[in-house]
């Protein structure tokens, strides 16, 4: 399939997707154990008679259920996810404030442990035995067991008393006085603990995963060929191995973008980072469900946005794919 | 050359010689042997060491080594963290067992029924799957405990709910090669049911790469387990090494252990049932075996 009819699909399904989310939230707050009025309302909003009274009308809950899905999905396409009464103010507004830091959060670590991850991969990829290959292995079985909260918690430790290099809390110093340079250094400076934990977890996949798959497409044929047409190493690696490694690189780090904010939400609430993660602990402690459904919504929205990133990508990447287009 | 009857290969059960390349590996039986170490650890521990783990036994933030009734310390309430090590492991094993089984038999059945059937039933099983993949994992089931109130079986099953996808993927990979070999296709002309079929020929010789990858799900669940009692969301009144973790982070600058050692026995655990993982993964894997 050529690329934009290809690319027309994805997007329909990715919308029905979204929908489905939607339908899914409906029919959580349906679920749960008591009254949906006081699910909206959330258990220890305080909700008043009146607020229930509001709510049962404005949701329909008193006529079938059919109309009440249709209620729900029109009010959510036209972007009212509901009302916080525990931080009273409209949900949508609570997750656009915080999705910033997220996003940075997570897109500074994907692309930390996707540039560190492949390098480590390929010098380890070149010396099967080497120091760098071990030190890969090693890296991966600790980022695979160790919970990714407590690695923070461990970094927390160690930043905070032994070695005072970096801010262990927060995004920003309020006291700070400067330029957007200074902010946006002083932004980064915090950034740097909370990426690190959530990207080692991933820097150790990556890298192990390009050590397989270089060693592999290093002993294929056409490397062979290149090689023997006296194609420098350099290039050998580059142009010809890694670009083929690269693609369930690619794949993988689309497939986990959705695990990756699950980490970011462990991580966030480590360092008091101020996105969707740290919103979602303290909405869960204070009960407010339709902050944390509208969460589970635009992280799912998330997700299938960077899939649809990933393929388009992935068609960008892939050379046998980029030639059949041609 | 010739060889001596002895030297000839001898067929051996596929059972036995995947335990002979699992057993020569140190890594493989270190982790077994680090698993079974915790799990008596959790079993029989507290018959041995019978301190409550929830009892104010002495000051808070007592540091390990000081007080020797309390040989790992205290927490902020003075509870004994050697207490809470040897109980907290029952709930965390418990919870990513049973939620690992969940995962299994979820992702089992929707990989099998899609991967045998294939056409409409396949297209429709994987587009639901999609779905759940794009719920993020730990969200989702912080959700579900939310909603439905974090007792150990609702954590259990939120987790499985939360993990199948990744399970039936891989049985739907493997029903898929498997459905159209000879023996299947003998099965079906003597006319066998396709439950049959699924279950009694096909499953068992997809069992492999199932075993490896629900011990790595063993693994999965517990670090989820984990991660909800760190945020609270476990039942506050079962020790937990999660729970621990969480309760103790506010005092962590004050009191290293209070956080460390908890999460020191989730590493080893979730690190023993990776070791074990891969050694399976080595035992069943014929490509690797004389590497």
């Amino acid at each position: 399939m050529s690329f934009l009819p290809a690319l027309l699909k994805r997007l329909a399904w990715s919308i029905l997707l979204i929908v489905a989310v939607l339908v899914l939230n409906f029919l959580l707050i349906h679920m749960a154990p008591g009254d949906p009025a006081d699910v909206i309302a959330g258990e220890m909003g305080g909700a008043t008679q009146e607020i229930l009274d509001a709510i049962r009308k404005s949701y329909g809950l008193d006529q079938p259920v059919y109309v009440q899905l249709w209620v729900y999905l029109s009010r959510a396409v036209t972007g009212d996810l509901g009302q916080s009464f525990y931080y009273n103010a409209p949900v949508l507004d609570l997750i656009l404030g915080r999705l910033g830091p997220t996003l940075l959060l997570v897109i500074t670590a994907l692309l930390f442990a996707l540039f560190i991850g492949t390098t480590l991969g390929v010098i380890a990829s070149h010396k099967p035995n080497g120091i760098v290959s071990h030190l890969v292995t090693i890296v991966s079985i600790i980022g695979y067991a160790a919970p990714i909260f407590w690695t923070g918690l461990m970094l927390v430790i160690l930043f905070a008393s032994i070695i005072p290099l970096f801010p262990i809390s927060g995004m920003y110093d309020i006291r700070l006085e400067g330029g957007m340079f200074v902010k946006a250094l002083d932004i980064a400076h915090h950034l740097v603990l909370p990426a690190f934990t959530l990207g080692v977890v991933y820097l150790a996949q990556y890298s192990r995963l390009t050590r397989a798959s270089m060693l592999e497409i290093l002993g294929s044929d056409y490397i062979r060929t290149a090689r023997a047409k006296g194609v420098s190493e350099v290039k050998v690696y580059s142009k010809h191995a890694l670009r083929n490694a690269i693609l369930p690189i690619v794949t993988i780090a689309g497939l986990q973008f959705g695990a990756m904010i699950s980490g970011a939400v462990l991580v966030e609430t480590v360092f008091s980072w101020p996105g969707l993660g740290t919103l979602a602990f303290d909405s869960i402690l204070a009960r407010d469900y339709p902050t944390i459904l509208g969460i589970l919504f635009f992280s799912a929205v998330l997700v299938i946005v960077a899939n649809l990133t990933t393929d388009v990508i992935y068609r960008l990447v892939d050379p046998r794919v980029g030639a059949s287009a041609k | 050359m010739a060889r001596t009857p002895s030297q000839m290969p001898v067929a051996q059960s596929p059972q036995k010689e995947a335990w002979d390349v699992f057993r020569r590996s140190w890594l493989a039986l270190f982790g077994l042997a680090l698993l079974f170490t915790i799990i008596a650890v959790s079993l029989i521990g507290p018959l041995i060491y019978t301190v409550d783990p929830i009892e104010i036994v002495w000051a808070p933030l007592t540091a390990p080594g000081i007080e020797a009734s309390v040989p790992l310390g205290t927490d902020y309430l003075g509870r004994d963290i050697l207490a809470g090590l040897i109980n907290g492991g029952k709930a965390t094993l418990l919870v990513g067992i049973s939620a690992a089984m969940i995962t299994v038999i979820i992702g089992i059945s929707i990989g099998a029924v899609a991967g045998y059937y294939g056409g409409l039933v396949d297209n429709l099983l994987m587009r639901i799957t999609e779905f759940f993949q794009v719920l993020p994992p730990l969200l989702f089931a912080m959700v579900l405990v939310t909603l439905f109130s974090p007792t150990l079986p609702i954590v259990a099953i939120a987790i499985g709910v939360v993990s199948w996808p990744a399970t039936a993927r891989l049985a739907r990979a493997e029903f898929i090669r498997i459905r159209n070999l000879e023996y299947v296709n003998a099965a079906r002309s003597i006319s066998a049911k396709d439950g049959r079929i699924i279950w009694r020929v096909i499953l068992p010789n997809a069992l492999p790469p199932l075993i490896v990858s629900s011990t790595l799900s063993i693994g999965i669940a517990i670090l989820f387990e984990a991660g909800l009692s760190f945020l609270g969301l476990s039942d506050p009144n079962i020790v937990s090494w999660g729970l621990m973790i969480g309760s103790g982070r506010e005092y962590i600058l004050d009191a290293w252990w209070v956080v460390t050692l908890p999460g020191a026995m989730i590493f080893l655990t979730v690190l023993s049932v990776s070791l074990v993982g891969d050694g399976l993964n080595d035992a069943f894997n014929p490509k690797l075996r004389d590497r």
